[in-house]
């Protein structure tokens, strides 16, 4: 992630970087070292392992990864420096001196096979019986260091109780080898600090605050920690037993809408790089496993387009000429579930600036058991609202107490994308294979501003395009190129972008006409908007605006619990690494490019809900019952 | 040879010779931060806590690294089974290590030194805090100490919580900044990034209070005693079997047999030097010296009679080292875990010796791919005892 980040884990917990020099043609900016006899330059403060991985030698490594800060505690990628008498773990140590590295010693073999062996010697569980069998990095070692016994024995129980107390996570800890990632992505990567570890020698664990199971601390659900666990000892709370339950129940109406980024990644399951969308083979798919109807979540994450951003111009007209100095600004987006627990607990008193729009997931969820329900004349309570979903939290989501405004669970299971790609293959499903269909009716196939909700600063973009085109009359394409903001995209974690909206105003478009008479008093005006991704980078905005920093300006931010937004969440297929999650935006910014139909308010289905069914308009009295919700002020002391 | 020091004579002529409370910060700042380091230099004066780093190199080192500020801890962590040498100067000869603390910090361009104090030394703080009151009070701390204006300089002290891996330099800074005791990852050293992220130089109790006497009395002094690569003399904390166990000052180059009959010791079977994370020797091997060329050592000698059970004592080590790993890296964490359970294995004589030498180089592999000395030093009594007293250890298996 963001490189120059101060690192918040304990310094044990990380190499402390040797400052790299801005200018490495300058003087002492380069270092001739020997890599196993080979001389090579590279920049000052480069470790062993980036010197070795430029140079095509390989290092193997578990408690290293990509997105966190530099823990050099398994010591398995150990190395030989020539004048030292121990060996250094290669990952922790910076360069600066022309040193002689040897990374493939007898001694340096022996070695890593003896940490092999060691960490399998604690590590519970058989491969057979193992949900990361085939993609597990403990597993790949012991393959490639020839692993054929157990030299120093292998436990026969668990050591610890599986906590399943959470509906998102579920911690193994017998299968845990203590590489601290976890650790580090929540303290570090996203600010949470939920997971430490607690006691000292054999009795070591990962635990958290006062060993309290997950459900009852402060753990936003966010999932990061399993994208990032090299074994199975953090995994999603898995419901596919359930749903096929229901899929076998004849009398069960069982829906699944799909959210963006699964599709943009589910491809990776099936052994395809990344960076491939599957969205038409998946319809298919599901389909084929026995779901009575698939949606595209993309149709409410216009709908939220709509409700939200109708939400966001009353609270400026209340503020800016009503003069309201209630109205609590900048507005938040509330679609990531992570993110909505992280305010919860760390930034309470900014419940207020919460949009009350639910998010895409939950308002599907409400739509189904009511409008769907009686288009397609079922009885609510025997539909099965299950949604396949980037994200652990979504999980959490769906479980909260509030979110049952159709009379009903509105959602009944979150699914997450490898929980689907496992119930696909279980099908005998090859997906990349299958032949594309569309979604279903009666909300059919919807635009690429939901698309996009699926890659941070996607919602802004959604939103930007359709306020745009609301406030100016100008069409989102005469302003923006291809309609493609690309200010509020990329993978910076903090965006801060103005918009002047200039001085000509366009009518009042007829949906929202009775909420606002006329765009005058936003004549001249400049939209202030902001993004983030990761928690920590939220924490960033939030710190910013209680201290009334330029975000405490801002009129509308966006905000996403995962590194990436949702295509880097933490439902998603493992591994994860930059790369990945620019590759899963890629895919889902072509996809949007390749429609015709991008941007929300023009979406024929939400014209169409808004018409039969939510008759008096964004944030009326019906969707305010059914699309919007509120929101509980946990502190860091209570779940 | 005639003892320096031991506890029941209390004078001698190198860390016990005569020395007034504030001498040697009187005399640093007479002759200034280059001849404290040049007498330290010439005295070869290594670091006392066991790992014999040159101490003048480590005060040059700090003192050359650029920063806002820089600190001097002094290492009171005493945790070596075995070790109480320490605990002698701070309660007998506080002046010493003090004045060292504050020579140090002059001379590194520190303005505040830590005493990091082993938890269950809680008993001293006051003793010491008092102290440090008096010497507050005599200007040799403070603001513009004796009359210098830009030399102020304070100590504070600051409790361990009882952890053994503390008394690793980068674990106790760890401790220090109020987290978890584990030892970090190195480069850089704490000498550019210590306490918090600044320049710091570690140095054990005894390496103080012989830095305070270097300076007035000069390195040339202290040099003459010892041997040529171990200048100077040694605390060693004597315990066992033995008639007159207690704190001795001996000169480096002091053979082990010397060392025994010093302290009465008769019908000895082994000598574990170093504590649990040294060696063990046999009497083939008492003829060997004390010292960095040889067998360096913090100073904590045990001295075992004939009828200890060798077996016995490596698993108590090995029980310490299980316990006492900070717990975050593979080879110490497990490691520890696989020696001790093989100890228990010859213990009830289910074992086999192919399993034994597994154990033996799985030690070799802990003492280099450890990411501290806590794992790099704990295998050393497993092998050592292992190979010196095989036979007894078999005999007892055939029994």
């Amino acid at each position: 992630m963001d490189k120059n980040k101060k690192s918040r884990a304990p310094v044990s917990q990380q190499s402390l970087k040797v400052e790299k020099p801005t200018d490495p043609t300058s003087i002492g900016g380069m270092i001739t070292v020997e890599l196993n006899e080979k001389k090579v330059s590279v920049p000052l403060g480069t470790t062993i392992l980036e010197a070795c991985r430029q140079n095509q030698i390989h290092i193997p490594t578990l408690c290293h990864h990509e997105d966190l800060c530099i823990a050099g505690v398994c010591r398995v990628c150990a190395v030989e420096v020539e004048g030292m008498k121990t060996l250094q773990a290669s990952c922790a140590f910076p360069i600066t001196a022309s040193i002689k590295v040897k990374t493939s010693t007898s001694q340096v073999r022996k070695a890593r096979r003896h940490i092999i062996d060691l960490m399998l010697s604690e590590h519970y569980g058989e491969c057979y019986s193992c949900l990361r069998n085939g993609n597990c990095e403990l597993q790949s070692l012991a393959q490639e260091y020839g692993v054929d016994e157990y030299t120093f024995g292998h436990c026969d129980k668990p050591k610890y109780e599986i906590d399943k107390s959470s509906y998102s996570v579920v911690r193994d800890m017998s299968k845990c080898v203590l590489c601290k990632r976890c650790v580090r992505t929540c303290i570090d990567l996203q600010e949470v600090g939920v997971l430490e570890s607690i006691d000292r020698g054999d009795k070591t664990h990962i635990g958290t605050f006062m060993e309290k199971p997950l459900a009852d601390v402060i753990c936003i659900n966010c999932g990061q920690c399993i994208n990032r666990c090299p074994t199975a000892a953090l995994k999603a709370n898995d419901p596919s037993d359930e749903i096929w339950a229901a899929i076998d129940d004849p009398k069960k109406h069982v829906v699944i809408q799909t959210a963006p980024s699964p599709r943009a990644a589910i491809a990776e399951c099936f052994g395809i790089g990344a960076g491939t969308s599957l969205t038409q083979e998946l319809n298919t798919a599901l389909k084929r496993i026995g779901f009575d109807a698939v949606f595209d979540t993309n149709f409410t994450a216009d709908l939220t387009i709509l409700e939200e951003g109708t939400e966001l111009i009353i609270r400026l007209y209340k503020a800016l000429v009503g003069g309201d100095k209630s109205v609590a600004l900048p507005q938040f987006t509330s679609c990531s579930p992570g993110w909505v627990k992280y305010i919860e607990h760390y930034y309470p008193e900014y419940l207020d600036n919460m949009s009350s729009a639910k998010s895409p997931q939950q308002m599907f969820g409400a739509i189904l058991k009511t409008f769907y329900a009686q288009q397609v004349n079922v009885d609510p309570k025997d539909i099965v609202s299950v949604a396949l979903m980037p994200c652990s939290a979504k999980k959490f989501e769906c479980n909260r107490p509030e979110m049952d405004s159709s009379g009903y669970k509105d959602v009944d299971y979150g699914l997450t994308t490898r929980e689907m790609a496992k119930m696909i293959k279980e099908a005998g499903i090859y997906l990349p294979e299958m032949p594309k269909s569309h979604f279903d009716s009666p909300f059919g196939d919807a635009s690429g501003a939901g698309l996009i909700f699926g890659a941070t600063g996607g919602v802004m973009e959604a939103a930007i395009r359709s306020v745009v085109e609301f406030v100016t009359g100008n069409k989102a394409e005469d302003i923006f190129a291809n309609a493609n903001v690309t200010p509020v995209r990329g993978f910076e974690g903090v965006k801060y972008v103005e918009l002047p909206l200039g001085d000509k105003v366009g009518p009042v478009p007829e949906l929202i006409k009775h909420l606002v008479p006329n765009w005058d008093w936003l004549k001249g005006a400049t939209l202030k908007v902001a993004v983030a991704h990761g928690t920590a980078n939220a924490k960033k905005i939030m710190d910013d605006i209680k201290a009334g920093g330029i975000f405490s300006q801002c009129h509308f931010i966006e905000f996403m619990a995962c590194p990436g937004g949702c295509i880097g969440g933490g439902g998603q297929p493992i591994p994860t690494s930059l790369e990945i999650r620019k590759a899963r935006a890629k895919a889902i910014y072509a996809e949007d490019e390749s429609l015709e139909l991008r941007k929300s308010h023009e979406n024929p289905y939400v014209t169409m809900i808004y018409e039969k069914f939510l008759t008096d308009g964004p944030c009326g009295h019906i969707s305010h019952k059914l699309l919007h919700t509120h929101y509980t002020p946990r502190g860091k002391f209570i779940s | 040879m005639e003892p320096i020091f031991s506890k029941q004579q209390r004078t001698g002529p190198v860390l016990f010779s005569k020395y007034n409370r504030g001498d040697a910060i009187k005399k640093a700042l007479e002759t200034g931060r280059e001849n404290v380091l040049f007498e330290i230099k010439s005295s070869k004066l290594k670091g006392r806590g066991g790992a014999g780093f040159p101490t003048s190199t480590k005060w040059m080192l700090t003192a050359a690294a650029k920063a806002d500020q820089k600190f001097l801890v002094c290492n009171a962590d005493e945790g070596e089974p075995g070790t109480f040498k320490d605990r002698v100067l701070l309660t007998e000869y506080p002046e010493l290590v003090f004045d060292g603390m504050v020579v140090g910090g002059y001379t590194i361009g520190a303005k505040e030194g830590i005493v990091y104090l082993r938890g269950e030394y809680e008993y001293m703080k006051k003793y010491l805090e008092d102290y440090l009151h008096l010497m507050r009070k005599d200007n040799l701390l403070g603001n513009s100490i004796l009359g210098v204006s830009d030399f102020n300089y304070d100590i504070k002290i600051r409790m361990g919580a009882g952890a053994y891996v503390c008394g690793e330099e980068t674990a106790l800074i760890e401790s220090l900044e109020g987290n978890r005791g584990e030892a970090r990852n190195r480069p850089p050293y704490p000498v550019n990034t210590g306490y918090n992220g600044r320049p710091t130089s570690v140095n054990n109790v005894e390496t103080l209070a012989a830095a305070a006497h270097i300076v007035v009395k000069g390195g040339d002094w202290y040099a003459k005693v010892g041997t040529d690569k171990s200048s100077g003399s040694k605390l060693f904390s004597i315990s066992g079997d033995c008639n007159k166990p207690g704190v001795y000052e001996l000169p480096w180059g002091t053979k082990v047999s010397d060392l025994l009959k010093l302290v009465v010791a008769k019908e000895t079977k082994a000598v574990q030097v170093g504590g649990a994370s040294g060696i063990c020797l046999p009497a083939s091997q008492f003829e060997r010296t004390l010292a960095y060329e040889d067998i360096g050592t913090g100073g904590s000698i045990m001295i075992f009679s004939k009828n200890r059970d060798m077996l016995k004592i490596l698993k108590n080590f090995m029980e310490f080292f299980v316990e006492e790993s900070c717990g975050q890296c593979t080879p110490c964490r497990i490691g520890n875990v696989k020696l001790l359970e093989g100890v228990e294995m010859i213990e009830k004589g289910t074992f086999t010796f192919e399993y034994i030498n597994k154990l033996k180089e799985l030690g070799a592999t802990m003492q280099v791919a450890s990411k501290c000395g806590l794992g790099q030093s704990s295998p050393n009594s497993f092998i050592s005892i292992l190979d010196n007293f095989k036979d007894e250890i078999l005999n007892k298996i055939e029994a």
